[in-house]
């Protein structure tokens, strides 16, 4: 078992300077640091200075070196684009993206589960309807989702925001719209449109895994010693679906932050996603890689917390290791 | 005294996009307390299907067309779920296959038998955990107390089934349909295993319905038997009478078909074949083309092949030598830490074939006879020892080049008929691909003529070369199979479990061929089975492995006469047999 | 009544299943309706939406023909430059279509050699490449295709960007969903490898490749046939998200994506057509090609029968 914790630690550390390599290339081949940061007058001297006093010249093995630890001790450097700290930029996008992704990841689990079971186990009309909405669902493109959002409750009822985050509350450095009436409206459309691809996924997934597992012996077992359905359903046959579905739950928190991009740019929701999107369009690069490397993070983060829920529901991952 | 479960005039019905497909056609069936019921016939016989309908899970689509289920004077059809539900479990219960699937793999144990327990019955927590280990104890697991927590994964094959035993007795049922509890076992675990059954019936009192393919079985530990054959009961009665004075000839028939563990037969009795051929299959011809032809290419395009007569000539030198044969598995994906583990398939093992003689290699799961076969065709590369083949040094898989002619004269048939053949060839592109493949014929025609000759050779319709694989049953497609590996021309045949997936009818049919074969073309064969009773009947010569360790080798007779070695005897005796 | 296709789809079991399933056909009718649409726009449309000199300002922003101001040459009307809507979506979803069907090619192509590989080679190879797999399905396809988006940005001269663009993103599209094949057919390889008829063509001393090409990969073309419908319907989707970003393709030849994303800008002031019609066209392109992956899906599942 620490083992196995080990390994995936190990397996983290080398995705991780993986990606900062790729985060360094991108930094260091595409397009020339120097030329975007002074002007057309600076002389081809005064480049050269300013390259030799940025370590430029250094050997790639040493500038990368510096990168990695510069990272880690977050000093990401300055933005083409707005000449500020990079860093500053995303703690201050950071909230708004992760309390976007909070609400949506909890309403797709928390419809998307049930929903999911429900069309597994029933047949009827109820869940024909629930089966046609998934395949809207995974059909129509999220930034649809949000303009017909938009369009109905925001244009045609007036009855909510339609960008921006509304009044937020400062924690510390942490703005969040958590705690305010106008807050919670602003969140609410972008929220909903973020799950609904999301909470679709969850729903088709636990639909198909739940069927796959309503097939196997040990279900026609304790259905034939007349185990009652809940406890057939929920304690043998749901837990049997966990182990899959929380390796989806995983990669959907990726989805979520890929789609915050989409979502962030209909509202006009001053996340991190805006903040990339921006930086690809003017092609500025130290952003780019930056939010490469910190979406890495999170995601080896979240696959690191998969593996420990696997530990907590499959024995036989889990006493793998004691055995040897 | 009234039957415990009494079937009257059942029949179930599967609706498939041919129509509906009648599974049970009209069926009556009584079993009594006290008593196993064994329910025997081949795959299609429907007998699996009686237990689902007993217990009232039949796989969707299928229904209950006619009949009534009498459970203690109740109709069992037609009762709503939840009365049912109640039943299932408390009065009746079922005992899958396969231990390795029927046990759910995220709870111990103790969870589910103290579910199951308290499920239909008003007792505390710690009452039923009691009671789960004085069962588990009583079903002949050691060590109860701390091993009722562990996880199904952590028990061997036959533990689980013990296991699976416990939890359809926990709540003191009065019936019990064992669906081939034993077939995914070794012979030496299905024994202690049906001695269970036996004795718990007779102590509890209560009635089982034992569902196998296998009359060694029924013989074994049956009161009753019923015999069934495509959804109908061909005859029932005691056991006793029925095996032993067979009122219907399918009956005598499937009994002939069963190899015999103690004698020798030349030939098995054919039972009516139900490979039904319509006359388009048998009037299409390809010119000249006939299993003469076929007989005639394969002597006469081999010079070196041997003479019938040569059997067993121990002045010939071996066709194969095997010696010091070791064979190492690396467990799992070599970690980042620690060292390699291997694991031993095969310990020092020395075999020698001689031309003209079939070598039978007998063993339990795990005893590395598959892989013996598998190191000498190369599929898998023995970590020390040496190979010789007609005296030439064979080198192993990793080290022998495409073009080797051992690659040739060496040719496998496998055990999963559903596997061995590509699904996507048509019969023609498969058996066409060894002859193009080493370039045995020169022209397209003598390829097709020389196809279609090989099919009838091994009893097939010419036609058969147009059709895919999956328009076959499991026997043709063996056929078909023996056919690929004939066309190659080779000296040496490993044959790896070839019938262990078929009925024993099909067995017999493939078993007659492959001996047909042998003697006509002089083979040299690798007979590879689990199944001592086929051994006998196709091996000059016996092989005994055990966790990769050779045993025994011995003459076919002397080995079945008197085996000097005590596992070899202990496995003689485990293997249930028709005394009849 | 035996016609033809009655008996063939008595040997064949998806034909029966599509056969007995109306709502699947229904799907392919009007999946064959877009991709004929999109293939005869030239000849369908109206108008060359592409023809910058043919487009007349005053034409701008005219509502469908059948409201009171509407004008009867331009069927569901106009956009903010006077193009013609009906036009321009046949052209965009032509090109839509184009960007999906190309870079589901190259992930297809991409994906099922390396798969194919991978599974039957298995060792370090399959280590590093399943590694490397692992790690983008992490990522999501979105994020990939933006990512090689904006380093195409970075290192292509502005100019030639947009010439480019196609090629970028059909490479940023298929790069993103390569690794779906890829698992998918690796997963199927490692089955089929096991099974004795590729064991058959190993001891006869069979090429590596001819064993994975010619006897493993039609069978496995079940799986393969699934993804390359349903990933088929997430390129679409992909490329109209990155146009709609403005990432996409350039807007003189503007997608379905890029229609939206003007459309949007006029949403609020009461031109609904130029969002409605697009979004219409998309939704309705892309459902019937998932209806018709969640059918095959079913149908070539062995585990659901």
């Amino acid at each position: 078992m620490l083992s196995f914790i080990l390994r995936r630690l190990l397996q983290s550390v080398f995705v991780m300077l993986a990606v900062s390599l790729i985060a360094f290339s991108l930094f260091r081949f595409v397009g020339d640091p120097i030329a975007q940061m002074v002007g057309q007058e600076t002389s081809v001297e005064d480049q050269e200075n300013l390259r030799d006093r940025l370590g430029l010249n250094d050997p790639l093995t040493t500038q990368y070196g510096r990168f990695v630890s510069n990272l880690s001790k977050a000093e990401f450097g300055y933005s083409y684009r707005t000449r500020q700290p990079v860093s500053e930029m995303i703690l201050s996008r950071l909230p708004a993206t992760l309390e976007l992704g909070a609400i949506s990841l909890i309403i797709s689990l928390l419809v998307g589960i049930p929903a999911g079971i429900y069309t597994a186990l029933k047949r009827g009309a109820l869940s024909n309807a629930l089966l046609i909405a998934t395949l809207i669902g995974i059909s129509v493109p999220t930034f649809v989702i949000g303009i017909f959002l938009i369009y109905l409750f925001g244009v045609s009822l007036g009855w909510l925001p339609t960008f921006g985050r509304g009044e937020t509350v400062a924690l510390g450095w942490w703005q969040t719209s958590f705690l305010t009436l106008s807050g919670w409206k602003s969140l609410l459309l972008p929220a909903i449109t973020l799950g609904i691809y999301q909470l679709t996924l969850t729903m088709r997934l636990v639909r198909a895994e739940m069927q796959d597992v309503l097939k196997t012996d040990y279900i026609k077992f304790a259905t034939a010693r007349g185990i009652n359905y809940r406890s057939l359903y929920m304690n043998h046959a749901f837990r049997n679906t966990l182990v899959p579905v929380v390796t989806i739950i995983g990669l959907q928190l990726g989805g979520i932050i890929a789609f915050s991009i989409v979502t962030e740019s209909v509202f006009q929701w001053p996340g991190m996603g805006l903040l990339f999107l921006d930086s690809i369009r003017y092609v500025d690069i130290p952003v780019m890689s930056v939010y490469l490397v910190l979406i890495a993070l999170m995601f080896v983060a979240i696959n690191l917390l998969v593996d420990m829920l696997y530990l907590a529901i499959d024995p036989r991952v889990r006493l793998k290791g004691a055995h040897g | 005294m009234t039957a415990l479960l009494n079937i009257e005039n059942l029949s179930v019905k599967f609706p498939t996009r041919f129509g509906e497909f009648t599974a049970l056609d009209s069926i009556d069936l009584a079993v009594y307390k006290g008593e196993i019921h064994g329910l025997v016939g081949e795959s299609g016989a429907g007998k699996s299907t009686i237990g689902a309908a007993v217990i009232g899970l039949l796989q969707s689509p299928g229904y209950i067309s006619a009949g009534r289920v009498l459970f203690n004077g109740d109709d069992l059809v037609g009762m709503d779920d939840d009365t049912y539900h109640q039943i299932r479990g408390d009065r009746i219960s079922m005992i899958f296959q396969d231990p390795q699937t029927s046990l759910n793999p995220l709870l111990t144990i103790a969870t589910q038998l103290i579910e199951t327990i308290r499920q239909h019955s008003n007792v505390s927590r710690s009452d039923a955990r009691q009671k789960a280990i004085s069962l588990l104890k009583e079903t002949g697991l050691t060590d109860v107390e701390t091993r009722i927590d562990e996880y199904p994964h952590q028990f061997s094959g036959g533990m689980r089934q013990r296991v699976v035993i416990a939890l359809a007795l926990c709540t003191d049922p009065e019936l019990i349909i064992a669906d081939e509890p034993t077939t995914a076992l070794d012979v030496s675990v299905q024994k202690q295993i049906l001695a269970l059954i036996k004795s718990l019936c007779a102590e509890r009192n209560i009635g089982i319905v034992l569902i196998t393919h296998d009359i060694g079985v029924i013989n074994e530990i049956t009161d009753h038997v019923t015999v069934l054959r495509s959804g109908r009961v061909i005859e029932t009665g005691p056991t006793a009478d029925v095996l032993g004075n067979p009122a219907e000839e399918y009956t005598r028939a499937l009994m002939a078909a069963v190899p015999r563990l103690d004698k020798r037969l030349d030939r098995f009795r054919n039972i009516v074949s139900d490979d039904e051929l319509n006359s388009d299959d048998t009037d299409w011809h390809i010119q000249d083309a006939s299993a003469a032809y076929a007989s005639q290419w394969l002597l006469s395009n081999n010079s070196s092949q041997q003479r019938p007569s040569a059997k067993s000539d121990n002045n010939h030198d071996p066709i194969l030598s095997v010696s010091g044969l070791e064979v190492t598995f690396n467990s799992g994906q070599p970690g980042w830490f620690g060292k390699e583990r291997g694991f031993k398939a095969l310990t020092n093992i020395n075999i020698d074939v001689f031309p003209g003689e079939v070598l039978g290699v007998v063993g339990e799961s795990g005893s590395g006879k598959s892989t013996l076969a598998k190191a000498i065709v190369g599929l898998v590369n023995p970590s020390a020892g040496s190979m010789m083949f007609k005296g030439d040094d064979l080198p192993p898989g990793r080290h022998r080049s495409r073009k080797h002619q051992a690659r040739r004269q060496i040719q496998m048939v496998f055990q999963d008929p559903y596997s061995s053949l590509n699904n996507r060839q048509t019969v023609e592109d498969i058996i066409s691909e060894p002859i193009n493949f080493y370039n045995l014929s020169t022209n397209k025609t003598d390829t097709r003529k020389l196809v279609a000759s090989v099919l009838n050779l091994v009893e097939m319709p010419q036609r058969a070369m147009l059709k895919y694989p999956h328009q076959f049953s499991g026997g043709q497609r063996q056929r078909i199979a023996v056919a690929r590996a004939l066309v190659a021309q080779p000296e040496f045949l490993i044959c790896d479990e070839p019938t262990s997936a078929l009925d024993v009818s099909i067995q017999a049919q493939l078993l007659n061929l492959l001996k047909d074969l042998q003697q006509t073309f002089g083979l040299s064969i690798l007979f590879i089975s689990h199944n001592l009773a086929v051994i006998r009947q196709m091996a000059d010569r016996v092989v005994v492995l055990k966790n990769g360790q050779l045993i025994e080798t011995a003459g076919t007779e002397q080995f079945f006469n008197s085996p000097s070695d005590q596992y070899s005897q202990q496995l003689l005796r485990e293997t249930p047999s028709l005394t009849f | 009544m035996t016609t033809w296709w009655r008996r063939w789809s008595r040997e064949n079991e998806l034909a029966w299943l599509f056969l007995n399933n109306r709502v699947a056909q229904l799907a392919a009718l009007i999946a064959l309706l877009c991709i004929g649409g999109a293939a005869l726009s030239p000849w369908l449309a109206p108008s060359d939406p592409y023809d910058i000199a043919s487009l007349d300002i005053m034409d701008s922003l005219i509502p469908p023909a059948w409201s009171d101001i509407g004008d009867e040459r331009f069927l569901i009307g106009t956009d903010d430059q006077g193009r013609d809507l009906l036009s321009a979506i046949l052209y965009g979803t032509r090109l839509s279509l184009l960007v999906g069907l190309l870079s589901i090619t190259f992930a297809s192509v991409l994906g099922v050699t390396v798969g194919l590989m991978a599974g039957y080679l298995g060792g370090r190879f399959d280590a590093i490449v399943m590694r490397i797999a692992d790690i983008q399905l992490s990522l999501p396809a979105i994020l990939t295709a933006l990512l090689i988006d904006g380093i195409a940005r970075g290192i292509l001269p502005r100019d030639k960007h947009d010439s480019l663009m196609i090629v970028v993103l059909t490479v940023a599209i298929g790069l993103s969903l390569w690794v779906n094949f890829a698992r998918t057919v690796r997963a199927s390889t490692f089955v089929e490898r096991n099974k004795e008829y590729v064991q058959v063509s190993e001891i006869m001393g069979m090429h590596p490749l001819r064993i994975m090409f010619v006897h493993i990969l039609p069978n496995i073309l079940g799986p393969v046939l699934v993804i390359l419908t349903v990933d088929l319907a997430v390129a679409v989707l992909l490329e109209a998200t990155l146009s709609f970003l403005g990432v996409g393709v350039p807007p003189n030849q503007p997608s379905l994506g890029t229609l939206i994303r003007i459309g949007t800008e006029y949403m609020f002031s009461g031109e609904w057509w130029i969002v409605i019609f697009p979004s219409a066209m998309l939704i309705t392109m892309i459902i019937s090609i998932n209806i018709l992956g969640d059918f095959l899906r079913d149908a070539l599942n062995p585990r659901l029968r």
